[in-house]
């Protein structure tokens, strides 16, 4: 079965996953640095322009070398230079690591690269992606030789809770007995889900913010039943927002800001 | 139970932050070394990133947060358990005097088959010549096909001018892109469990065994051996090294007799097929430099001789360098 992502068990016992690079995103890469090892000769062709007026032989094979060179070497000097990242990669945010998580060696560079050869063939990479198509990790010849996979980089932040949650009043608050049960009712599941749904409501739209926000206050009203004074008035995303409060802000003062 | 996600950030993001932080600087530098000071604290980090990881995934499972764990904790995990070479750059100079020999032995094996195919073929070749004339524009290539070897070596050797004179460092450089071109192939065919790599070298001998056989044939071995030696001495072991990295592979993947699943059995490889490929390329470079600046000039402006004797020279000096070169595995 075809994985979706890299899961890496850690001789602690730890268990994390990188996202996998699909073969569009990685094709728009190459095609990126495709256009900058162009560029690069280009350029390199108008820094060697005056060698050409003193010896049209040594210009040529300079030239000669200086295209092979960047053409072979310049995933493998950008790889082992920036971890992983071609300047295409780094613009599609995708980056090669090794397939056990570990930090990339110069040797996997250089055997992943070097591969591109056979997977480039018959043109435009077909057998290297028929190989991510359908290997189970994405990888293509070159990866699987040299032990590596391209994934996702994505950038990562906290999410912002303080925004979400902080200075607001909460009317569920002051039932310390039904905020326990609540707390011992609500899955882990349940709660990431709740507020994973306050956390893009934004991007929601209008009918299903309120359809998805009404099963969710169903199920937690379902789950522990407040005073009606303390919920009267409150719309089924202000309950979930209270809700959300109370299970991951277990604080009293959280109550009172 | 689920955790008070207020105060697990609170008391997580002084730790995390700092780990973030000394992440970026490596990761700024490869070859950056830390002091034993700064690896325990590192490793310090990672720990109580990982175990923040551990208890998030038990106790909540907020994606937000845990994708941000997860990316930070596969940061420092690879920079934690990888080993990397010392010092700041790879030592050329190590690895082709002392690693790249001793890749070579350890290979050995491989070597032999790829000597064995391309011998295969130039049996072949010189066969197909010999017995069937008419096969000579098949086997042979073009350039070489449509001049028989008396009227070449007649018309070399009645010509004094230097016919490279203005293109020589141009047509050195076409050698060595072309032959590295080459060899790369011939490594990385190692993918199609060594089928292409074999197959590539059986075409290299079958070229190379008509060639010998026509030139032989016409009574010109001195002429050939002349003009093939001095960069054919170094240039056909480098592609032969470049056939020996690519059955490597495909004895990695096949894994015959290694109990080692395949991954272990490709990462335990990779290192001496970088290692072949830079001797590889080593010794091409040096055979382009010969091939422009001697091959090309026969008798009587270089005697046959003398351009026999140095390849010879150089056959045996890489036979040794091979053989003897980077002393005995530690």
């Amino acid at each position: 079965m075809k994985a979706s992502s890299l899961t890496v068990r850690t001789p602690e016992g730890i268990v994390f996953s990188l996202p996998l690079a699909g073969p569009v995103t990685r094709f728009l890469a190459w095609t990126v640095d495709l256009a900058c090892v162009s560029a690069a000769m280009t350029v390199a062709a108008g820094i060697l322009g005056p060698l050409g007026l003193l010896s049209l032989d040594l210009h040529q094979a300079i030239l000669a070398i200086v295209y092979v060179a960047l053409s072979i070497g310049y995933a493998m000097l950008a790889e082992w230079m920036w971890r992983g990242q071609t300047l295409g990669k780094w613009l599609f945010r995708l980056r090669v690591v090794d397939e056990q998580g570990l930090k990339l060696r110069p040797e996997q560079v250089v055997v992943r690269n070097l591969l591109r050869f056979v997977d480039a063939l018959p043109m435009f990479y077909l057998v290297g992606g028929a190989a991510v198509f359908l290997g189970r990790r994405a990888q293509r010849l070159g990866d699987v030789a040299a032990g590596t996979v391209v994934v996702r980089a994505l950038p990562r932040r906290e999410p912002d809770l303080e925004t979400l949650l902080a200075g607001k009043f909460n009317s569920l608050r002051g039932h310390a007995h039904l905020e326990a049960r609540l707390r011992q009712r609500v899955t882990p599941d349940e709660a990431a889900l709740a507020l994973r749904a306050l956390l893009r409501r934004d991007g929601l739209d209008p009918a299903a913010r309120v359809d998805l926000f009404h099963d969710i206050a169903g199920h937690f009203r379902r789950l522990v039943e407040f005073p009606v004074e303390t919920t009267e008035g409150l719309t089924d995303e202000q309950y979930v927002r209270n809700v959300v409060d109370i299970v991951f802000r277990t604080r009293g003062d959280a109550a009172a800001s | 139970m689920i955790l008070d996600l207020d105060r697990f950030l609170a008391a997580g993001r002084p730790s995390w932050s700092e780990l973030e932080e000394r992440l970026d600087r490596l990761e700024s530098d490869p070859g950056h070394r830390l002091g034993v000071a700064d690896v325990t604290r590192l490793h310090y980090l990672y720990r109580r990133a990982a175990a923040d990881l551990a208890r998030f995934a038990t106790f909540s499972s907020e994606p937000e947060i845990r994708g941000y764990l997860e990316a930070l904790v596969a940061r420092a995990y690879g920079e934690v358990h990888a080993l990397r070479p010392r010092g700041r750059q790879i030592m050329l100079w190590r690895l082709l005097s002392r690693s790249a020999p001793r890749a070579f032995r350890r290979h050995l094996g491989a070597f032999v088959l790829a000597v064995l195919a391309t011998a295969a073929g130039a049996v072949f070749g010189g066969a197909a010549l010999v017995l069937d004339p008419a096969a000579r524009s098949v086997v042979l290539p073009a350039e070489l096909a449509a001049w028989p070897p008396a009227e070449r070596v007649a018309w070399e050797e009645s010509v004094h001018a230097d016919l490279l004179h203005g293109v020589r460092t141009r047509f050195s450089a076409q050698l060595f892109t072309h032959n590295t071109q080459v060899s790369i192939f011939c490594l990385a065919l190692g993918i199609t469990w060594g089928a292409g790599t074999l197959m590539l070298l059986f075409v290299n001998g079958v070229i190379l065994g008509a060639v010998v056989a026509d030139y032989m044939g016409a009574g010109h071995g001195g002429f050939l051996f002349g003009w093939l030696l001095p960069h054919g001495a170094i240039e056909i072991p480098a592609i032969l090294i470049a056939g020996q990295a690519g059955l490597v592979l495909a004895g990695a993947l096949l894994g015959r007799a290694d109990p080692l699943p395949l991954r272990a059995r490709l990462r335990n490889v990779t290192a001496d097929l970088g290692t072949l490929v830079a001797l590889c390329a080593a010794l091409l470079a040096w055979a382009g430099l010969v091939e422009a600046f001697l091959s090309q000039y026969h008798a009587p402006v270089v005697p046959y001789g003398l351009k026999i004797a140095f390849g010879a020279i150089e056959a045996a000096a890489l036979a040794a360098f091979l053989a003897l070169a980077g002393g005995r595995e530690p």
